[in-house]
Protein backbone atom coordinates (compact mmCIF):
# COMPACT_ATOMS: atom_id res chain seq x y z
CA UNK A 1 0.00 0.00 0.00
CA UNK A 2 1.52 3.30 -0.98
CA UNK A 3 1.49 6.12 2.46
CA UNK A 4 1.51 9.59 1.37
CA UNK A 5 4.11 11.86 2.86
CA UNK A 6 3.30 14.08 5.36
CA UNK A 7 5.64 17.51 5.22
CA UNK A 8 6.41 19.98 7.76
CA UNK A 9 7.56 23.31 6.60
CA UNK A 10 7.80 26.23 9.50
CA UNK A 11 4.90 25.25 11.53
CA UNK A 12 2.85 23.91 9.34
CA UNK A 13 2.13 19.85 8.02
CA UNK A 14 1.72 19.49 4.46
CA UNK A 15 0.32 16.63 2.74
CA UNK A 16 -0.05 16.83 -1.14
CA UNK A 17 -1.98 14.15 -2.62
CA UNK A 18 -0.37 12.70 -5.72
CA UNK A 19 -2.07 9.01 -5.86
CA UNK A 20 -5.31 7.81 -6.68
CA UNK A 21 -5.87 6.74 -3.01
CA UNK A 22 -7.02 3.31 -1.87
CA UNK A 23 -9.42 3.72 1.22
CA UNK A 24 -6.70 1.90 3.33
CA UNK A 25 -4.15 4.48 2.04
CA UNK A 26 -6.50 7.24 3.08
CA UNK A 27 -7.02 5.80 6.89
CA UNK A 28 -3.31 5.51 7.29
CA UNK A 29 -2.73 9.00 6.09
CA UNK A 30 -5.52 10.15 8.65
CA UNK A 31 -3.48 8.16 11.24
CA UNK A 32 0.10 9.45 10.28
CA UNK A 33 -1.43 13.16 10.35
CA UNK A 34 -2.86 12.54 13.85
CA UNK A 35 0.26 11.10 15.22
CA UNK A 36 2.43 14.10 13.11
CA UNK A 37 0.50 16.85 14.62
CA UNK A 38 1.28 15.52 18.66
CA UNK A 39 4.92 15.28 17.81
CA UNK A 40 5.32 18.30 15.55
CA UNK A 41 3.44 20.70 17.73
CA UNK A 42 2.33 21.83 14.96
CA UNK A 43 -1.44 24.20 14.83
CA UNK A 44 -1.97 23.94 11.39
CA UNK A 45 -2.33 21.66 8.47
CA UNK A 46 -2.45 22.28 4.83
CA UNK A 47 -3.79 19.38 2.69
CA UNK A 48 -3.66 20.06 -0.93
CA UNK A 49 -5.37 18.13 -3.21
CA UNK A 50 -4.90 19.77 -6.70
CA UNK A 51 -4.12 16.27 -7.72
CA UNK A 52 -7.33 14.58 -7.06
CA UNK A 53 -9.87 14.30 -10.01
CA UNK A 54 -12.26 13.37 -7.63
CA UNK A 55 -13.28 13.52 -4.02
CA UNK A 56 -16.03 10.59 -3.18
CA UNK A 57 -17.73 10.48 -0.06
CA UNK A 58 -14.79 8.07 1.60
CA UNK A 59 -12.52 10.86 0.81
CA UNK A 60 -14.75 13.85 1.87
CA UNK A 61 -15.69 11.71 5.64
CA UNK A 62 -11.45 11.48 6.02
CA UNK A 63 -10.92 15.18 5.25
CA UNK A 64 -14.20 15.88 7.75
CA UNK A 65 -12.39 13.39 10.50
CA UNK A 66 -8.67 14.87 9.54
CA UNK A 67 -10.12 18.18 10.48
CA UNK A 68 -12.01 17.30 13.53
CA UNK A 69 -8.88 15.46 15.21
CA UNK A 70 -6.67 18.24 13.98
CA UNK A 71 -9.34 20.25 16.05
CA UNK A 72 -9.23 18.57 19.09
CA UNK A 73 -5.39 18.70 19.08
CA UNK A 74 -5.57 22.46 18.92
CA UNK A 75 -4.47 22.74 15.08
CA UNK A 76 -6.57 23.90 12.32
CA UNK A 77 -7.10 22.22 8.58
CA UNK A 78 -7.34 24.24 5.42
CA UNK A 79 -8.02 21.79 2.40
CA UNK A 80 -6.62 23.63 -0.94
CA UNK A 81 -6.56 22.70 -4.64
CA UNK A 82 -9.88 22.09 -5.18
CA UNK A 83 -10.77 21.66 -8.75
CA UNK A 84 -14.17 23.50 -9.97
CA UNK A 85 -15.51 19.91 -11.42
CA UNK A 86 -15.00 18.32 -7.90
CA UNK A 87 -16.75 20.66 -6.24
CA UNK A 88 -19.16 20.78 -8.45
CA UNK A 89 -19.84 16.81 -8.11
CA UNK A 90 -19.37 17.37 -4.24
CA UNK A 91 -22.37 19.43 -4.11
CA UNK A 92 -24.64 17.04 -5.84
CA UNK A 93 -23.42 14.38 -4.16
CA UNK A 94 -24.30 15.66 -0.94
CA UNK A 95 -21.20 16.15 0.71
CA UNK A 96 -21.01 19.29 2.95
CA UNK A 97 -17.13 18.87 4.05
CA UNK A 98 -18.72 19.73 7.51
CA UNK A 99 -15.89 21.83 9.01
CA UNK A 100 -13.29 22.40 6.71
CA UNK A 101 -11.80 25.58 5.62
CA UNK A 102 -11.00 25.87 2.12
CA UNK A 103 -8.51 28.21 -0.02
CA UNK A 104 -7.61 28.17 -3.57
CA UNK A 105 -3.98 27.16 -3.40
CA UNK A 106 -1.03 26.32 -0.91
CA UNK A 107 -0.07 29.72 -0.58
CA UNK A 108 -3.38 31.28 0.68
CA UNK A 109 -3.84 28.51 2.86
CA UNK A 110 -0.54 30.18 4.62
CA UNK A 111 -2.23 33.12 4.91
CA UNK A 112 -5.31 31.89 6.31
CA UNK A 113 -3.37 29.47 8.96
CA UNK A 114 -1.40 32.79 9.77
CA UNK A 115 -4.24 34.88 9.90
CA UNK A 116 -6.60 32.93 11.91
CA UNK A 117 -3.45 32.07 14.36
CA UNK A 118 -2.96 35.84 14.88
CA UNK A 119 -6.48 36.48 14.92
CA UNK A 120 -6.36 33.58 18.49
CA UNK A 121 -3.36 35.78 19.30
CA UNK A 122 -5.10 38.51 19.57
CA UNK A 123 -7.89 37.25 21.24
CA UNK A 124 -5.52 35.31 24.16
CA UNK A 125 -2.86 38.29 24.58
CA UNK A 126 -4.75 41.65 23.13
CA UNK A 127 -3.08 42.80 19.91
CA UNK A 128 -0.33 44.97 21.53
CA UNK A 129 0.97 41.53 22.20
CA UNK A 130 4.83 41.57 21.73
CA UNK A 131 5.00 38.10 19.40
CA UNK A 132 1.95 38.58 17.35
CA UNK A 133 3.68 39.98 14.88
CA UNK A 134 5.44 37.06 14.36
CA UNK A 135 2.84 34.90 13.89
CA UNK A 136 1.51 37.41 11.71
CA UNK A 137 4.51 36.91 9.73
CA UNK A 138 3.87 33.38 9.34
CA UNK A 139 6.16 30.67 8.31
CA UNK A 140 8.54 31.28 5.56
CA UNK A 141 8.20 29.11 2.80
CA UNK A 142 11.66 30.03 1.30
CA UNK A 143 13.62 29.47 4.51
CA UNK A 144 10.97 26.37 6.00
CA UNK A 145 13.43 25.63 8.93
CA UNK A 146 13.35 29.69 9.60
CA UNK A 147 10.17 29.01 11.81
CA UNK A 148 10.75 25.44 12.92
CA UNK A 149 9.83 24.44 16.46
CA UNK B 1 -4.02 -2.16 -16.83
CA UNK B 2 -2.11 -1.82 -20.41
CA UNK B 3 -2.50 0.77 -23.08
CA UNK B 4 -5.84 1.47 -24.27
CA UNK B 5 -8.57 -0.55 -22.71
CA UNK B 6 -10.63 -1.52 -26.06
CA UNK B 7 -14.56 -0.20 -25.19
CA UNK B 8 -16.26 -2.07 -28.09
CA UNK B 9 -16.80 -4.51 -25.88
CA UNK B 10 -17.91 -4.25 -22.18
CA UNK B 11 -14.77 -4.34 -20.18
CA UNK B 12 -15.13 -6.13 -16.39
CA UNK B 13 -13.51 -5.35 -13.31
CA UNK B 14 -13.46 -8.08 -10.70
CA UNK B 15 -13.80 -5.61 -7.37
CA UNK B 16 -12.63 -7.97 -4.90
CA UNK B 17 -10.27 -5.01 -3.12
CA UNK B 18 -9.41 -1.41 -2.30
CA UNK B 19 -7.41 -2.04 -5.53
CA UNK B 20 -9.73 -2.93 -7.58
CA UNK B 21 -11.76 -0.37 -6.37
CA UNK B 22 -9.39 2.16 -7.89
CA UNK B 23 -8.89 0.11 -11.08
CA UNK B 24 -12.57 0.74 -11.45
CA UNK B 25 -12.17 4.36 -11.13
CA UNK B 26 -9.57 4.43 -13.79
CA UNK B 27 -11.15 2.74 -16.44
CA UNK B 28 -14.44 4.45 -16.32
CA UNK B 29 -12.16 7.55 -16.60
CA UNK B 30 -10.71 6.41 -19.69
CA UNK B 31 -14.60 5.10 -21.08
CA UNK B 32 -15.68 8.98 -20.21
CA UNK B 33 -12.84 10.55 -22.28
CA UNK B 34 -13.46 8.12 -25.28
CA UNK B 35 -17.08 8.91 -25.62
CA UNK B 36 -16.17 12.73 -25.09
CA UNK B 37 -17.96 13.27 -21.62
CA UNK B 38 -17.67 16.52 -20.43
CA UNK B 39 -14.97 17.27 -17.76
CA UNK B 40 -17.78 17.75 -15.27
CA UNK B 41 -19.92 14.75 -16.58
CA UNK B 42 -16.84 12.73 -16.20
CA UNK B 43 -16.15 14.18 -12.78
CA UNK B 44 -20.05 12.84 -12.09
CA UNK B 45 -19.39 9.53 -13.70
CA UNK B 46 -16.11 8.47 -11.59
CA UNK B 47 -17.15 9.61 -8.54
CA UNK B 48 -20.58 7.59 -8.82
CA UNK B 49 -18.79 4.39 -9.81
CA UNK B 50 -16.39 4.95 -7.09
CA UNK B 51 -19.39 4.85 -4.47
CA UNK B 52 -20.74 1.48 -6.15
CA UNK B 53 -17.88 -0.21 -6.52
CA UNK B 54 -17.00 0.53 -2.76
CA UNK B 55 -20.55 -0.55 -2.47
CA UNK B 56 -20.24 -3.89 -4.35
CA UNK B 57 -16.83 -4.71 -2.22
CA UNK B 58 -18.14 -3.46 1.49
CA UNK B 59 -21.47 -4.34 1.37
CA UNK B 60 -21.82 -6.83 -1.44
CA UNK B 61 -18.59 -8.86 -0.35
CA UNK B 62 -17.09 -8.31 -3.78
CA UNK B 63 -18.35 -8.71 -7.24
CA UNK B 64 -17.93 -6.92 -10.19
CA UNK B 65 -18.29 -3.90 -12.69
CA UNK B 66 -18.91 -3.61 -16.43
CA UNK B 67 -17.97 -0.96 -18.28
CA UNK B 68 -19.24 -0.08 -21.83
CA UNK B 69 -20.07 2.48 -24.63
CA UNK B 70 -23.97 2.89 -25.54
CA UNK B 71 -25.04 4.14 -28.61
CA UNK B 72 -28.48 5.79 -28.86
CA UNK B 73 -28.24 7.17 -32.27
CA UNK B 74 -28.10 10.43 -31.37
CA UNK B 75 -25.32 10.37 -28.90
CA UNK B 76 -23.04 8.21 -26.97
CA UNK B 77 -22.64 7.60 -23.26
CA UNK B 78 -21.06 5.24 -20.67
CA UNK B 79 -23.33 2.22 -18.79
CA UNK B 80 -21.50 0.47 -15.61
CA UNK B 81 -23.55 -2.62 -14.08
CA UNK B 82 -22.20 -3.47 -10.62
CA UNK B 83 -23.17 -6.81 -9.59
CA UNK B 84 -22.63 -8.66 -6.55
CA UNK B 85 -23.86 -11.84 -4.57
CA UNK B 86 -24.01 -10.55 -1.94
CA UNK B 87 -27.01 -9.86 0.95
CA UNK B 88 -28.90 -7.82 -1.19
CA UNK B 89 -30.76 -4.87 -0.08
CA UNK B 90 -33.78 -5.01 1.71
CA UNK B 91 -35.09 -1.89 1.60
CA UNK B 92 -34.38 -0.17 -1.18
CA UNK B 93 -35.64 2.99 -0.69
CA UNK B 94 -34.62 3.14 3.06
CA UNK B 95 -31.12 2.48 1.23
CA UNK B 96 -31.19 5.40 -1.22
CA UNK B 97 -31.96 7.70 1.75
CA UNK B 98 -29.40 10.90 2.29
CA UNK B 99 -27.52 9.95 5.76
CA UNK B 100 -28.71 6.53 5.80
CA UNK B 101 -25.85 3.42 6.30
CA UNK B 102 -26.11 0.17 7.91
CA UNK B 103 -22.30 0.29 8.10
CA UNK B 104 -19.80 3.29 9.22
CA UNK B 105 -20.34 5.60 5.60
CA UNK B 106 -22.10 8.74 5.48
CA UNK B 107 -25.18 7.01 3.67
CA UNK B 108 -24.43 9.33 0.52
CA UNK B 109 -23.07 6.43 -1.89
CA UNK B 110 -26.40 5.60 -3.78
CA UNK B 111 -28.64 8.70 -3.25
CA UNK B 112 -25.51 10.89 -4.59
CA UNK B 113 -24.70 8.21 -6.99
CA UNK B 114 -28.19 8.54 -8.47
CA UNK B 115 -27.83 12.07 -8.46
CA UNK B 116 -24.97 12.30 -10.65
CA UNK B 117 -26.11 10.18 -13.13
CA UNK B 118 -28.44 10.48 -15.81
CA UNK B 119 -30.24 6.62 -15.36
CA UNK B 120 -29.62 4.65 -12.17
CA UNK B 121 -31.42 0.94 -11.74
CA UNK B 122 -31.32 -1.03 -8.93
CA UNK B 123 -32.28 -4.62 -8.78
CA UNK B 124 -32.16 -6.37 -5.81
CA UNK B 125 -33.54 -8.08 -2.50
CA UNK B 126 -33.06 -9.94 0.09
CA UNK B 127 -30.59 -12.68 -0.44
CA UNK B 128 -30.53 -12.00 -4.52
CA UNK B 129 -27.32 -10.15 -4.68
CA UNK B 130 -27.47 -6.58 -6.13
CA UNK B 131 -27.08 -4.56 -9.37
CA UNK B 132 -26.72 -1.05 -10.07
CA UNK B 133 -27.04 -0.10 -13.77
CA UNK B 134 -25.98 3.49 -14.37
CA UNK B 135 -25.82 5.90 -17.61
CA UNK B 136 -24.30 9.22 -18.76
CA UNK B 137 -24.65 10.49 -22.06
CA UNK B 138 -22.40 12.65 -23.45
CA UNK B 139 -24.08 16.14 -24.53
CA UNK B 140 -25.30 15.76 -27.85
CA UNK B 141 -24.22 19.05 -29.28
N1 LIG C 1 -24.25 -3.85 -2.92
C1 LIG C 1 -24.92 -3.77 -1.77
N2 LIG C 1 -25.31 -4.89 -1.10
C2 LIG C 1 -25.97 -4.83 0.06
N3 LIG C 1 -26.31 -3.67 0.67
C3 LIG C 1 -25.95 -2.51 0.07
C4 LIG C 1 -25.24 -2.50 -1.17
N4 LIG C 1 -25.04 -1.20 -1.53
C5 LIG C 1 -25.60 -0.47 -0.55
N5 LIG C 1 -26.14 -1.22 0.41
C6 LIG C 1 -26.86 -0.75 1.61
O1 LIG C 1 -27.28 0.57 1.41
C7 LIG C 1 -26.75 1.41 2.45
C8 LIG C 1 -26.48 2.79 1.91
O2 LIG C 1 -25.41 2.77 0.99
P1 LIG C 1 -24.63 4.12 0.69
O3 LIG C 1 -25.64 5.16 0.33
O4 LIG C 1 -23.56 3.84 -0.28
O5 LIG C 1 -24.04 4.54 2.09
P2 LIG C 1 -22.77 3.94 2.90
O6 LIG C 1 -21.90 3.22 1.94
O7 LIG C 1 -22.13 5.16 3.47
O8 LIG C 1 -23.34 3.05 3.96
C9 LIG C 1 -25.52 0.71 2.95
O9 LIG C 1 -25.19 1.09 4.26
C10 LIG C 1 -25.97 -0.76 2.85
O10 LIG C 1 -26.78 -1.10 3.94
MG1 LIG D 1 -21.49 3.53 0.02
Amino acid sequence: MHRVPVLKIGDLLLVSIQVDMEDQTALALQQDLSDRIVQSGCHGVIIDITAMDIVDSFVGRMLSTIAAIARVLDAETVVVGMRPAVAITLVELGLSLNGIRTALNVERGMELLARSRQDDADHVRGSDSDTAWMLALGPDPDHPTATAS
Amino acid sequence: MTGRPDLSTPQVVTINSDADVVRVRQLVRTAAVAVSLSLVDQTKLVTAASELARNTLVYGGGGGAEVGVVDSGRRKGIRIVFSDEGPGIANLELALTDGYTSGGGLGLGLGGARRLVDEFEVQTGTGQGTRVTITKWARSM
